[in-house]
């Protein structure tokens, strides 16, 4: 019996590539990443005062702290792909990049008038909405690329793959958001992110069990 | 690191077959099968010793369709560790086997006899009046009662030395006689 499945595994062997594990999970987040892309150039498209906001703090605010944000979340879900991967210093650092983005807000606050706007901007439903829309494609990419990897916390891996998504998706957004607040950005941008790092958490459970 | 001798061949044959070499893997599979198979039978109450040969069968072919998860610049016998306990607690879980006793606590009821210790006992005392009795003193006091070697050698009133030679040449020449193959 063994020896027969012995026998078909080998005559079913092809060769592995060195970091063939790297190269699905991140062929995979760009495949998905390009169709949350178009996705959002035909739902909201760039906004129009693009040239005006490439100058602006808070766009590149945006813009890094999302990037940096995937990156951690894709770093977390490579080492959780892997058997006994454990993951400590990803999430360590994206909780200091929040507080940092909390420092300058409460700065940018301290700054302005008004603190309102800054805070709750005029977007918040939007926000929430269209960060999980464009996250939706990148956490399906990821969850099937994991299906075939070895996660053995099913739900943190899915987390983490959840994070990745969600940063991606907000990312992508940021594209499209004019929300000037850097607080807006580190209370609504955040809890869309963690939202869905939740919803990859609960489909990890499930779909990445092996 | 420490180059551990089946971490080295097993490695090897790891690192070949992802490399597309069917015989170095075939190889491979059969050696971790036979690695495989103890190390569920011992995790395994006996009531379910037959489910290790399925829990073999699963981490084989999870190592095969997983094997790119392999990181080819760490130990092989830590990932190969990592699937095969991976394995064993789905299993675990999925057949719902209560683990509520300790399956060290579990062992069957007579693998203990305390009448096989008298007789042990007596095979001892047999073969230790094989040898000179001061010497078998010595070897009776330190070795099986606890005592020192410095007590020993002042209940017979010779120094530590004379006691740790006496020592020492009567349990070679005990091993030399009881050993499996020597003749008279």
């Amino acid at each position: 019996m063994t020896d027969d499945l012995i026998a078909r595994l080998a005559a079913d062997l092809k060769p592995v590539r060195p970091m063939a594990m790297h190269r699905l999970l991140i062929g995979a987040l760009l495949a998905s990443g390009v169709v949350a892309v178009l996705a959002m150039l035909m739902l909201l498209g760039m906004r129009p005062d693009m040239d005006a906001a490439r100058v602006t703090m808070i766009y590149w605010t945006k813009f890094s702290y999302t990037l940096a944000l995937a990156l951690l979340g894709l770093a977390a879900t490579t080492v959780l792909a892997r058997p006994g991967g454990r993951s400590r210093w990803p999430w360590l650092t994206g909780i200091a990049l929040l507080a940092l983005l909390l420092v300058l807000a409460i700065i940018q606050l301290a700054r302005s008038d008004d603190m309102m706007p800054m805070i709750m901007g005029s977007s918040i439903i939007r926000s929430l909405t269209y960060i999980p829309i464009f996250s939706l494609p990148v956490l399906l990419a990821a969850m099937l690329a994991l299906r075939r990897m070895a996660p053995t916390r099913p739900a943190l891996a899915g987390f983490a793959a959840g994070i990745t998504a969600g940063s991606t998706g907000a990312w992508i957004y940021a594209f499209a958001c004019t929300e000037t607040g850097m607080m807006f950005v580190a209370l609504w941008y955040t809890l869309a992110i963690v939202v869905v790092g939740a919803i990859g958490a609960v489909l990890g459970r499930f779909l990445l069990r092996w | 690191m420490q180059a551990d001798p089946t971490e080295t061949r097993l490695r090897t044959l790891m690192l070949a077959a992802l490399d597309g070499d069917a015989a170095a893997y075939r190889t491979l599979l059969a050696e971790l099968g036979k690695h495989l198979r103890p190390y569920f039978t011992r995790r395994l109450t006996p009531a379910f010793a037959s489910h290790a040969e399925d829990l073999v069968q699963e981490t084989l072919l999870a190592i095969h369709t997983r094997r790119m998860t392999y990181d080819r610049n760490r130990p092989f016998t830590a990932w190969l560790h990592a699937i095969a306990h991976h394995k064993f607690v789905d299993h675990v879980r999925r057949q719902s086997i209560r683990l509520t006793v300790p399956l060290e606590d579990d062992a069957p009821i007579l693998a203990h006899d305390d009448n096989a210790d008298a007789l042990a006992r007596r095979d001892l005392t047999t073969v230790l009046d094989t040898i000179p009795p001061r010497t078998s003193d010595l070897i009776r006091r330190t070795r099986i009662e606890g005592a020192s070697v410095a007590e020993a050698a002042a209940a017979h009133g010779i120094t530590e030395t004379a006691a740790k030679v006496s020592i020492h040449r009567g349990l070679k020449s005990l091993a030399a006689r009881f050993s499996g193959g020597s003749k008279p």
